[in-house]
């Protein structure tokens, strides 16, 4: 396998993006991330969406969006797997580059979601659960998150306000993210009192959704012109599935697909939990924060809100999480979110974080989680000097 | 939802057919090729009985297109007798006296009230247990 650089990246902010189409959004992150690299002609793009063909009726997106950049006669490919479509296309990049067939291969992840109504987007994203079999009893995507909560709850003993802190930092990061969808910082009597919308999950333990897209362009090392800026290599790069129905776990309160990935990773990188700086996590919903801090080795199993409640998931703490915002804040545009997540990491990485850059930032993880749980994306990226 | 869909799920949305594995004994709900459990042929096929417990349970406000006339309605994980989770709407209760661990079992009720083929499909629903187990 050949080391793989990031040597471009782009994004457009989150919001409802009335005036742009979902091609429009792919192309603006795409071209800002071949520009950033420098690079002008493509071997392939992979994009990650999820909605498109529900949303917007429109499928084929890998061909629709090489042409859209300029780059007819590139390789195209639409990546699904739910909300972790961004990493998934990532990865698929990345493995090309890696294994030698490819060379210059761009990643995008996109989602267009505020054209459709209320229902209709939560028929669309519930999509991504088992349709025969949870779908078909009227559960939302909220709904199945719900139901993982309060048994979580149950099982460790833990409050719902014990969980506000995951929400308050990533709005107090997200308000200094110029992409970030919300942008005003919460206090903890706003989380107490936020409307509830699926018991126990209210208002703020949930992300929004929204429109935007997010790049990176992969180069292998060997073909990657070194510049002033330092080097953002992928140390390790994994996936894995569980089953699709919540009910279908052995253990619905464990995200064996984020501890598998994360295993894998870690191992080619040659780290451990210990040598992570921050964690660009899938806080879709504050529980699913919680259960990744314990699937990926950074808490005990039913310890994961401690991390939270100690402060070190702060950008001043010991492992920095959401550092951008997260998806609670920046917004989750379901098939860019793991776009956004590695774009932010390299951000980081680079030392380009803004008023969220940290002291330390070496070596990141991101992650990014498709269904509740069901496909799961793990990398791990690090700052190289050159 | 398409009729012939609908029909292939028959037995398991009526009558709660899964399979019990021939080889490590566990019950599995839906039928499947390969038993989750062991990695072996699932197989032969079973009933569930229909009883369980509420393992977690939600309220659903804001449905999915199609179950908008049923707001809101609660919807759990349910342990059957014989071990395996099912996803099933609760029915005939307050949302108030639901609690982890109550005893439930299976009835028919509808699901959808209106599909897209204009189908009014019916399927499993769990109420608070009326007979002793
Ligand atoms: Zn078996």
């Amino acid at each position: 396998m050949r080391e793989v650089v990031i040597q471009g990246i782009g994004q457009t902010p989150v919001e409802e993006h009335w005036e742009r189409s979902l091609r429009d959004l792919a192309a603006e992150a795409g071209l800002a991330a071949m520009r950033d690299a420098g690079v002008e002609r493509i071997d392939a793009v992979f994009v990650g969406n999820m909605l498109s063909g529900q949303i917007a009726r429109q499928e084929n997106l890998g061909a629709l969006t090489a042409d859209w950049i300029g780059q007819r006669g590139a390789e195209g490919y639409k990546v699904e797997a739910a909300c972790a479509s961004g990493a998934a296309a990532f990865r698929a990049a990345f493995l090309a580059v890696a294994s030698g067939a490819l060379d210059a291969v761009l990643a995008i992840g996109v989602e267009k979601m505020t054209e459709t109504s209320g229902p209709e987007t939560t028929a669309a994203l519930v999509s991504a659960a088992d349709a025969d079999y949870e779908g078909v009893q009227g559960i939302s995507f909220v709904g199945l998150n719900a139901l993982i909560m309060r048994r979580y709850l149950h099982e460790f003993g833990w409050k719902h306000t014990d969980f506000g802190e995951f929400s308050i930092n990533a709005h107090a990061n997200g308000a200094r993210n110029p992409h970030a969808r919300l942008r005003q910082p919460i206090t903890e009597r706003d989380y107490v009192r936020a409307r509830m919308i699926c018991e126990p999950i209210n208002l703020l333990d949930a992300s929004p959704i929204g429109d935007g897209a997010a790049a990176a362009l992969l180069l292998p090392v060997e073909k990657a012109p070194s510049g002033p800026r330092p080097r953002v290599v992928v140390a390790g790069s994994a996936a894995a599935s569980d089953s699709v129905a919540v009910h279908d776990r052995k253990d619905p309160l464990f995200l064996s697909a984020a501890h598998l990935g994360a295993k894998r990773a870690y191992a080619q990188a040659g780290v451990g939990p210990e040598q992570i700086d921050f964690f660009e996590l899938h806080d879709a919903f504050s529980i699913l924060a919680a259960l990744s801090l314990e699937a990926c080795g950074f808490a005990e199993r039913g310890q994961g809100p401690r991390l939270a409640l100690e402060g070190a998931i702060r950008l001043d703490g010991r492992l920095p999480v959401c550092t951008q915002g997260g998806l609670k804040a920046r917004g989750h545009p379901v098939g860019a979110t793991g776009m956004y997540q590695i774009v932010e990491a390299a951000q980081q990485l680079r030392g380009e974080a803004g008023g969220n850059q940290l002291a330390k930032a070496r070596t990141a993880l991101t992650q990014n989680i498709g269904g509740s749980g069901a496909s799961i994306y793990t990398h791990i990226l690090q700052r190289k000097k050159i | 939802m398409d009729i012939a869909r609908h029909w292939r799920l028959r037995r398991q949305r009526y009558a709660l057919e899964g399979e019990q594995c021939r080889h490590c004994g566990e019950y599995i709900f839906p039928p499947r090729d390969i038993c989750p459990h062991c990695g072996e042929e699932a197989g032969p096929v079973r009933r569930m009985s229909g009883k369980g417990e509420v393992y977690s349970f939600t309220v659903v406000h804001e449905p999915p297109t199609g179950y908008e006339a049923q707001a809101p309605y609660a919807v759990a994980l349910v342990r059957l007798a014989e071990g395996p989770l099912i996803t099933a709407q609760l029915t005939d209760i307050d949302a108030a006296e639901i609690k982890i661990g109550m005893p439930v079992e299976m009835v028919t009720r509808r699901l959808r009230t209106d599909g897209e083929d204009g189908l009014i499909q019916y399927g499993y629903k769990f109420r608070p247990q009326l007979t002793t187990p």
